[in-house]
């Protein structure tokens, strides 16, 4: 165990120099999320007329959550590994001691802390812009938030891990994460809350990894908590399904493998 | 001029049998912008589902703006990426050293060196559903042939946008993602400008010009644009065409070159 820290330690912090020698990059990053706050407009806009069951206030604080969530939840292991199984620099990984995805994942987990400043700045902007909706999350909704966050972190870099492991078979595994990207984006919840959706598209989309990566954690954060036990099930249960599709691919991806010089 | 025909008949004929080598990616493409024309369809309809409207565009005017958009955003995968994302690696690599020895203008070359097709499913299916709600909303050739004028503005525009930004590695060399914070802020285009609250719009007209890529060719194909929209949308795109090239200009004097 005091092994897995020390690699842990030693990655984060090598890691963590490696992003923030490259701030402007991260900082326009950042800025590329602004997906969210272009919507939180056309909702507050709609919902000056009370047709919608949510008040402009909280369509605000819905919007400027999940920026956030969605600032901790950027993953883009699949387009680095691609390159690594195509061009063959996976092998020299496959030789050390330790399995080749903890050094994404670290490198991931780094990221957060380099962009956290200025996510946080960009929601400061926002809220001079709608000063009246500011707000704090009550601690337990916070703690639970925040939990659902690291969880849909980990979902969603698991979601992505697993189809890179197409590689080994195609040159061309980014295409599936395109298409699941697009789920993503309609039924997360990033273009407009669940409860605005209709009821039956809503039933169906709950069986669907989709909201627990965005909607889940930001209507905790807004203290607008729905079915939070049921909440964490799901994710749990995704968790466990893709882990398990994962290894699998894994094992059978390496038999497979024979990238360039290997 | 008609050397630089030819060179673009060469650039794009090569271009183009390189990608025909990858035909499943067509499907592939085809079938991700269709999707995404389902999730635009979806996120349009949650607005106007219990009876709100965009101030002045009903069901059918926004899907003409979201089909313009759609069409747009077919054109930049086609030319746009391929080309305007690629100079950073010419910088960064240096390769922009052979661009600059040949006897044509550097920016033709690097805006028009490669072609892909697989922006196509976006323009068709753009078209598409732009000559649907134009038949429910009763437009003829007349209304499309004049907003083929503002929307060639627009592609203009934002071609000199991108280059802009595309420009600015010679200066910081690593920021390939500098064009991301422009296609973020684009997707603002999806909608027409009326839906957004003043502050957005003032943004998206005057900062970031969206209302000119999507908004203005919409009213002028529903004959609902002024001519001075017309005419400020023909400047912008006049204004930016020329500064992009002064521009790059500007920026190739301090190109050192790598390693030197």
């Amino acid at each position: 165990m005091p092994k897995a820290f020390k690699v842990a330690r030693v990655m984060l912090s090598v890691y963590y120099a490696y992003m923030v020698e490259y701030r402007a990059e991260l900082v326009f990053w950042v800025l590329s999320g602004t997906f969210p706050l272009i919507l939180m407009g056309l909702w507050v806009e709609a919902a000056q007329g009370d047709r919608f069951d949510l008040t402009p206030t909280e369509l605000v604080q819905y919007f400027l959550a999940v920026f956030l969530v969605r600032q901790f939840t950027v993953v883009w292991v699949i387009w680095e590994f691609e390159r690594e199984v195509v061009e063959g620099r996976l092998s020299p990984y496959l030789l050390q001691p330790i399995d080749p995805v903890w050094r994404h994942f670290f490198s991931h987990v780094s990221e957060r802390f380099a962009r956290l400043p200025f996510a946080i700045l960009l929601v400061g902007l926002f809220l001079l812009l709608y000063p009246y909706a500011a707000w704090l999350p009550s601690l337990g909704n916070l703690v639970l938030g925040l939990l659902a966050i690291v969880l849909a972190f980990c979902l969603r870099f698991l979601m992505q891990y697993t189809f890179a492991l197409a590689a080994f078979w195609t040159e061309r595994a980014s295409a599936l994460e395109q298409f699941w990207f697009l789920l993503y984006t309609f039924l997360s919840g990033m273009v407009a809350p669940l409860a605005l959706f209709p009821d039956a598209v809503r039933a169906v989309v709950l069986w669907t990894p989709f909201p627990y990566l965005i909607y889940f954690p930001a209507s905790l954060l807004i203290n607008r908590p729905e079915n939070v036990a049921q909440g964490f099930m799901a994710m749990i249960l995704w968790l466990a399904l893709f882990w398990g599709l994962n290894r699998w691919l894994w094992r059978q991806g390496l038999k497979q493998y024979s990238g360039m010089g290997a | 001029m008609r050397r630089y025909w030819r060179v673009l008949g060469l650039f794009w004929g090569t271009a183009i049998a390189a990608e025909l080598e990858y035909r499943l990616n067509f499907i592939v493409t085809a079938l991700i912008s269709l999707g995404g024309l389902v999730g635009s369809l979806f996120g349009l309809f949650l607005f106007y589902r219990t009876g709100y409207q965009f101030e002045g565009w009903n069901w059918e005017a926004a899907l003409l703006v979201l089909g313009l958009f759609t069409v747009l955003q077919g054109f930049s995968t086609t030319i746009l990426i391929p080309n305007l994302n690629k100079i950073v690696t010419q910088v960064q690599q240096g390769t922009l050293d052979f661009v600059l020895l040949k006897p044509i203008s550097s920016q033709f070359w690097l805006s028009t060196r490669v072609i892909s097709p697989w922006g196509l499913p976006d323009v068709l299916f753009g078209l598409a559903m732009i000559g649907y709600a134009g038949r429910r909303l009763g437009l003829g050739w007349a209304d499309y042939g004049l907003a083929l004028l503002p929307l060639t503005f627009g592609a203009i525009t934002l071609y000199s946008l991108w280059f802009m930004l595309g420009a600015t590695s010679i200066w910081f060399v690593k920021i390939y993602n500098v064009t991301e914070v422009l296609r973020g802020l684009l997707e603002a285009g999806r909608f027409p400008i009326a839906a957004y609250p003043v502050a957005y719009r003032v943004f998206f007209t005057f900062v970031v010009p969206v209302a000119f890529l999507t908004t203005v060719p919409a009213q002028t194909m529903r004959g609902e644009g002024s001519g001075w929209w017309l005419l400020a949308s023909a400047l912008l795109a006049v204004v930016l065409l020329v500064l992009a090239n002064q521009f790059w200009r500007f920026a190739l004097r301090f190109y050192t070159s790598a390693s030197s």
